[in-house]
């Protein structure tokens, strides 16, 4: 059974970000791998190398773009500049959703390619949602936003972020791309349970999963995706698997960056908690009959 | 730049983020920590605390300070890598110096940090004191580094080919060129320089969105700094590879009133004792590099 509405009904398994150390393994050993995620902008260009990479990696592999610069939560207008670009690269890739952050980091046109924390406030998300549909109503494809890692709260926050992102997506009417490193690192930093977080998300939004190693400093935790999935990482993927049934998930693995073989293997992991799911989905319409 | 209460608006949530921004982009103290004043005289510590929560291990204003590292560190990351023959010329200590006055002055106004150094050539002529006293080389080596990333990604046309160029009247045949090919006129060769200071491998292919350290002084080959002396230089792409091309002075003028819109026959008919044959040989050589396509 696929997955939800928000990810095109596919069932994507598990996939991997493309970047530029594994291009030459890729092209040259063709390796398979269920998917590609790449990140919109690095391939927002107008020609050159990138694009020709790209082209070669769609004729081999089902690609998934995933954006940083969107911010849906800038209180900006969309750039219709960049909007076009996106739509372009939507129609080259043919990706059968887009997703990008619950976040901002730009106003007034100055960016700060960072992916700031909202203030969680209704105003905030009516916002929010109503770029988000209109980004999907022009790039014509389901959109999951993510949820951020953070250092920061604001005083104006009116609700928790779990809540916060509910109310986006169902005002939005859209998906979840479900980060559950970034619920764990915020969850340390600001002292709640990480698995409030996932219990309280609709968890029929949730189209695609992330997985990322982070970095524990003496008072907090940044998200640096520079190293394995830590246990509790997986744990909290177990869980939001069992909410949300077989989900399209991805590792995220973007410093200091290992072998392909390495980050490939990492990622197989989610398998052993997939399979859990599947599992449990056959085995409940049969307990339903008996 | 006082906030709201209660967020109620967008005009609120713009407030908000007018002000963290401004916060991020102030360039840090030099052991990388937000000034302890903000603009109005206010300590940091109380700009801080206006907005941000404390919790039990971390002020407002260290919250806060984890963002603005994040945003110097990722954006001087990324100037690092794209000016490595910059940093040569002037030395980690001012390349720093310049790069924290360069974003200052012009934070990002792009959704991507590919276009971070676009305004750099302009920013060193206005701040001399900078680059100096090398600041004609350093304008050419930016010059030449911003090149690269045109010939990198920049778009392209069609290219003509010899067939359909021949048999077409020089009087009125207008070619266009490029976008992705830069034409510069150097004092100085560059174009050797930065090639002779790049070490292969040495730019980062990481893409993290939250960087940890400040950027590390990466290892760049010495080499002497040219020598004054004027060259002419074709920086485009080929097979998507990027490549230098050396020019005369004679061809490089025709191809820039090539590119300034005369037709073949105002651009050949400015330059003098340039025989038919290396004319004949240079058209053949920008057909066969894709270098022409139809006017936009």
């Amino acid at each position: 059974m696929p997955a939800n509405r928000f990810n095109a009904f596919t069932d994507y398994g598990i996939g991997i970000g493309l970047r530029v150390p594994h291009y030459r393994h890729i092209l040259e050993k063709k390796p398979v791998v269920d998917w590609f995620e790449i990140i919109s902008e690095n391939f927002m260009v107008d020609g050159g190398r990138p694009l020709e990479v790209l082209d070669r990696i769609l004729e081999q592999y089902r690609v998934v773009q995933h954006g940083v610069s969107m911010y849906f939560g800038s209180a900006d207008p969309l750039d219709r500049t960049h909007l076009k670009k996106l739509k372009a690269l939507v129609k080259r890739t043919k990706t059968p959703w887009l997703s990008d952050h619950l976040c901002w980091g730009s106003v007034d046109g100055t960016y700060t390619h960072d992916l700031l924390p909202m203030p969680y406030t209704f105003a905030a998300a009516k916002r929010t949602a109503e770029k988000i549909r209109q980004v999907r109503d022009y790039v014509e494809v389901p959109i999951c936003v993510e949820n951020v890692s953070s250092y920061a709260e604001f005083h104006v926050s009116e609700m928790t972020e779990w809540e916060f992102l509910s109310e986006v997506v169902e005002l939005a009417d859209c998906g979840i791309l479900l980060d559950v490193n970034n619920i764990y690192v915020s969850s340390k930093n600001h002292g709640f349970n990480p698995y409030d977080y996932v219990n309280g998300v609709p968890p029929d939004r949730v189209g695609q999963i992330h997985v990322a190693g982070h970095t524990k400093f003496e008072k907090y935790i940044l998200d640096t995706h520079d190293h394995p999935v830590l246990d509790p990482v997986w744990k909290l993927y177990a869980h939001a698997v069992r909410r949300s049934g077989v989900t399209a998930t991805l590792l995220e693995w973007d410093d200091k960056i290992p072998s392909f073989q390495e980050v490939h293997d990492e990622a197989l992991k989610a398998n052993e908690f997939i399979a859990g799911a599947r599992a449990a989905k056959k085995a409940a319409p049969a307990a339903a009959s008996r | 730049m006082k906030l709201p209460a209660r967020q109620r608006t967008t005009r609120d949530l713009k407030s908000l983020q007018r002000l963290m921004t401004a916060t991020l982009v102030r360039p840090l103290t030099r052991t990388n920590r937000l000034q302890g004043r903000w603009t109005d005289g206010r300590t940091m510590k109380a700009v801080a605390e206006s907005f941000i929560k404390p919790n039990d291990r971390l002020t407002a204003l260290e919250r806060l300070q984890i963002y603005a590292r994040c945003y110097w560190f990722r954006l001087l990351d990324s100037f690092y890598d794209d000016c490595p023959g910059l940093r040569a010329v002037l030395g980690e200590r001012k390349f720093m110096r310049l790069a924290e006055a360069y974003l200052a002055k012009y934070p990002s106004r792009s959704f991507t940090m590919r276009n971070l150094c676009s305004r750099l050539e302009k920013f060193i002529r206005s701040e001399p004191r900078l680059t100096a006293p090398h600041s004609a080389l350093a304008r050419d080596v930016v010059r030449f580094e911003w090149a690269q990333t045109v010939a990198f990604d920049g778009p392209s046309r069609p290219a003509l080919t010899a067939d359909d160029i021949a048999d077409r009247p020089p009087t009125r045949l207008r070619l266009g060129l490029q976008p992705y090919l830069s034409l510069l006129a150097l004092d100085y060769a560059a174009d050797d320089f930065v090639i002779a200071v790049k070490k292969e491998g040495e730019l980062s292919a990481d893409a993290s969105n939250t960087p940890v350290a400040a950027p590390r002084a990466a290892k760049l080959r010495r080499a002497a700094r040219p020598k004054r002396g004027r060259v002419y230089v074709a920086v485009h792409r080929h097979d998507n590879m990027i490549y230098y091309k050396r020019l005369e002075p004679a061809a490089h003028r025709i191809l820039r009133a090539l590119r300034a819109g005369r037709t073949i026959a105002q651009a050949v008919g400015h330059v003098r004792g340039v025989t038919p044959e290396n004319l004949q040989a240079w058209f053949k050589n920008w057909v066969e590099l894709g270098w022409f396509c139809r006017r936009a």
